[in-house]
């Protein structure tokens, strides 16, 4: 298999859609598609396998609404027991409303940054990382389709300028 | 073009049929002497309440004396107290909960709360002024069943007419197909605002007796029903500025409505955007008069059951509730039209829209329940709490059930991205949701009228039916009137081709 690709760029995002559709109508494998900006649906057009951040979210929340429970707990009932509203109860389930918007709160910061966290380790992204993307023009106003070629340049390449492509070159990857 | 079926036209005659009978039947069966009351409360006893026949029990050996004592223990409850404290409460609650606690349950017995810590009792005495109150309670019921279920469905129509008035306000793109069936809905708001009208005219006549500050000598000094703080109050709380403010806000909410449908039918024969840019003004008018109104309407017909206590996001919280009922209807007529063939430019992504409102509304409705109940709770000023207390001993069951209809379950139903496009789902969502509603009105209005002597009978079935009825015909009477896509909005197409 050559390492060659063809970069078709696009300067629209409707126009780039349905590139990326008839691309792969065409059964041409799409190997990635660089954008400035998040494209909405291209993930589906693309065919990509839904993304699994939501599980991770679910599991997040979770363990944030544990920590602020147990952490609630240790806090006002075990170390040093408060009398909340004048109902010195010492329970934490009877006291439990005047837990309930740190225990939410808890929640949506942990699912948050961890969310973020998990989202740059999976993409491979940190600080003083070099770029990636083929095309400075990718991160200004420009899309870019990488399509892999299988000894058939002068076939896609027809192809591809046909999808409303603004520019189409071949590229040796190596 | 619509056109009202003859099935659904019956179905909704027959339920204004039913509705009527159950509310005449509910108003003839109210016992009207006490006699009649002591039966009822006999037969209680072997009743299937276990909690309220036990109360009842000892009402009539200690009358007074218990109640104080309840409403320790109920105190220490739901402060969740251990033993020791319990005591502590006693001391401090016996003197300032209980009055206050009576003084709102008890109106025509003000001097009984004082008299708490007397040891000498005329058991006798205490005996039938506690059946009068019963009996009191008892004669309110079919009119609170009424007033409920009329509020509720005129609410209804309000709530979609402020959705409406957002999507116009806000150029919304994906409505205008709906724009319609909205209006549909709005055409109860004309019919409802008149009964509900003639129902606040009834009480302030004294025909009942729902509002406790309307009754005669509350703000005279020195009369047996002096109130000291609902005489503070008068000045906004009388009856004739109340009917004033309630002739005002109903006849500007109908105002636009009429409006606003006049200017949606004539922007369809119309050469430019005239009509359409009328409209966006008008309904930016109407939101500002809207949310001013609308707060001081859940103060004059809600609020106001319980003239001590207050809340200061019962405005919204009134509001989360009604809007939220007024979106899962838009979004079941339009489930019902399209299964009938009609609207055909209404897509998957417009039913799911209006489920992700109906989710969102919902949870926002439950930041505001819970908001204005730990507030209270964590205060815990008698004055205050006693509303949560009544609720949580008295009506428990529709008081949290209603948090489970109106939060948990669309919560856990509609989360789901698939089910937000799937019309039975939606459906089923949408009936549990617009019952919790209804329960959540009743558990705003009861407590303060009723008391403890609630229960869903006869005079709130037939009542919920017979509004449900008439809502049906107007409603769908209004659809069959006008086309039922705006042809010439200028978000028409956009609207046609939205695509979530």
């Amino acid at each position: 298999m050559s390492n060659k690709v063809i970069h078709a760029i696009y300067n629209d995002d409707d126009i780039l859609m349905d590139a990326v559709k008839q691309t792969r109508k065409a059964h041409h494998h799409i190997e990635e598609v660089f954008t400035p900006f998040p494209v909405h649906g291209l993930d589906k057009a693309m065919g990509l396998a839904p993304t699994r951040l939501a599980i991770c979210a679910f599991i997040y929340g979770c363990i944030g609404i544990s920590v602020a429970t147990t952490m609630m707990n240790y806090i006002m009932i075990q170390d040093w027991p408060q009398d909340i509203g004048g109902k010195p109860s010492m329970s934490y389930i009877q006291n439990m409303p005047a837990f309930v918007p740190v225990m939410f709160e808890m929640t949506v910061f942990f699912a948050a940054h961890l969310m973020v966290i998990t989202f740059y380790m999976r993409s491979k992204l940190w600080p003083f990382k070099k770029a990636e993307n083929p095309d400075v023009r990718t991160t200004d106003d420009h899309f870019l389709m990488e399509v892999a070629v299988n000894n058939n340049e002068e076939e896609l390449t027809f192809f591809l300028k046909n999808t409303g492509a603004v520019e189409v070159k071949v590229i040796d990857k190596h | 073009m619509y056109t009202f079926s003859k099935g659904l036209k019956n179905t909704a005659l027959v339920l204004m049929i039913l509705g009527l009978v159950g509310i005449v039947y509910g108003f003839l069966s109210t016992p009207k002497t006490i006699e009649e009351v002591e039966k009822i409360v006999a037969a209680s006893h072997h009743g299937n309440h276990d909690t309220k026949a036990d109360a009842h029990n000892t009402h009539e050996v200690v009358a007074n004396h218990h109640e104080a004592k309840e409403e320790v223990k109920t105190e220490a409850e739901v402060s969740k107290t251990d033993t020791t404290s319990v005591v502590d409460h006693k001391d401090t609650t016996k003197t300032e909960v209980a009055p206050l606690v009576k003084e709102d349950q008890d109106h025509h017995d003000n001097h009984a709360a004082s008299n708490v810590s007397e040891s000498k009792v005329d058991a006798e005495k205490e005996h039938k002024e506690h059946l009068e109150h019963v009996l009191h309670q008892l004669q309110n019921k079919p009119w609170s069943a009424l007033y409920v279920a009329c509020i509720f469905f005129m609410l209804i129509s309000l709530g979609v007419l402020a959705f409406y008035a957002i999507q116009q306000v806000a150029q919304a793109g994906w409505s205008p197909v709906l724009f319609r069936v909205m209006q549909g809905i709005t055409a109860y708001l004309p019919v409802g605002s008149l009964i509900f009208f003639g129902l606040l005219v009834l009480s302030a006549l004294h025909l009942n007796h729902l509002f406790v500050w309307m009754e005669d000598g509350v703000t005279e000094v020195g009369h047996a029903n002096y109130d000291k703080l609902i005489a503070g109050k008068s000045g906004y709380l009388n009856v004739t500025f109340w009917l004033v403010r309630a002739a005002v806000f109903l006849i500007g909410w109908n105002l636009y409505r009429y409006m606003s449908r006049k200017n949606c039918l004539a922007q369809d024969e119309s050469n430019d955007n005239t009509f359409y840019k009328k409209n966006f003004k008008l309904s930016a008018g109407f939101l500002v008069f809207f949310i001013v109104t609308e707060s001081i309407m859940s103060w004059d017909w809600l609020m106001s059951f319980d003239p001590h206590w207050f809340s200061t996001l019962f405005g919204w919280y009134v509001f989360a509730s009604f809007f939220v009922s007024g979106i899962t209807t838009i979004s079941m007529v339009t489930l019902y039209l399209k299964s009938k063939g009609y609207l055909e430019n209404v897509n998957s992504s417009h039913i799911h829209d209006l489920s992700k409102f109906m989710f969102g509304i919902s949870v926002f409705w439950t930041y505001l329940w819970f908001s204005q109940f730990m507030l209270i709770w964590y205060a815990n000023i008698p004055e205050e709490v006693t509303y949560f207390i009544t609720r949580i001993n008295d009506y428990n069951l529709p008081f949290f059930g209603a948090v489970v209809m109106n939060f948990v379950f669309p919560l856990l139903v509609l989360i789901n991205t698939d089910f937000k496009r799937i019309a039975p789902i939606i459906v089923g969502a949408g009936i549990v949701i617009l019952l919790g509603h209804y329960i959540d009105f009743f558990n705003m209005v009861m407590p303060a009228t009723v008391g403890d002597q609630w229960f869903i009978g006869v005079s709130e079935i037939a009542s919920v039916l017979f509004f449900l009825g008439l809502f049906i015909f107007v409603v769908f009477t209004a659809l069959s009137k006008a086309p039922l896509t705006p042809k010439r909005n200028p978000f028409i197409e956009e609207s046609k081709h939205f695509h979530y």
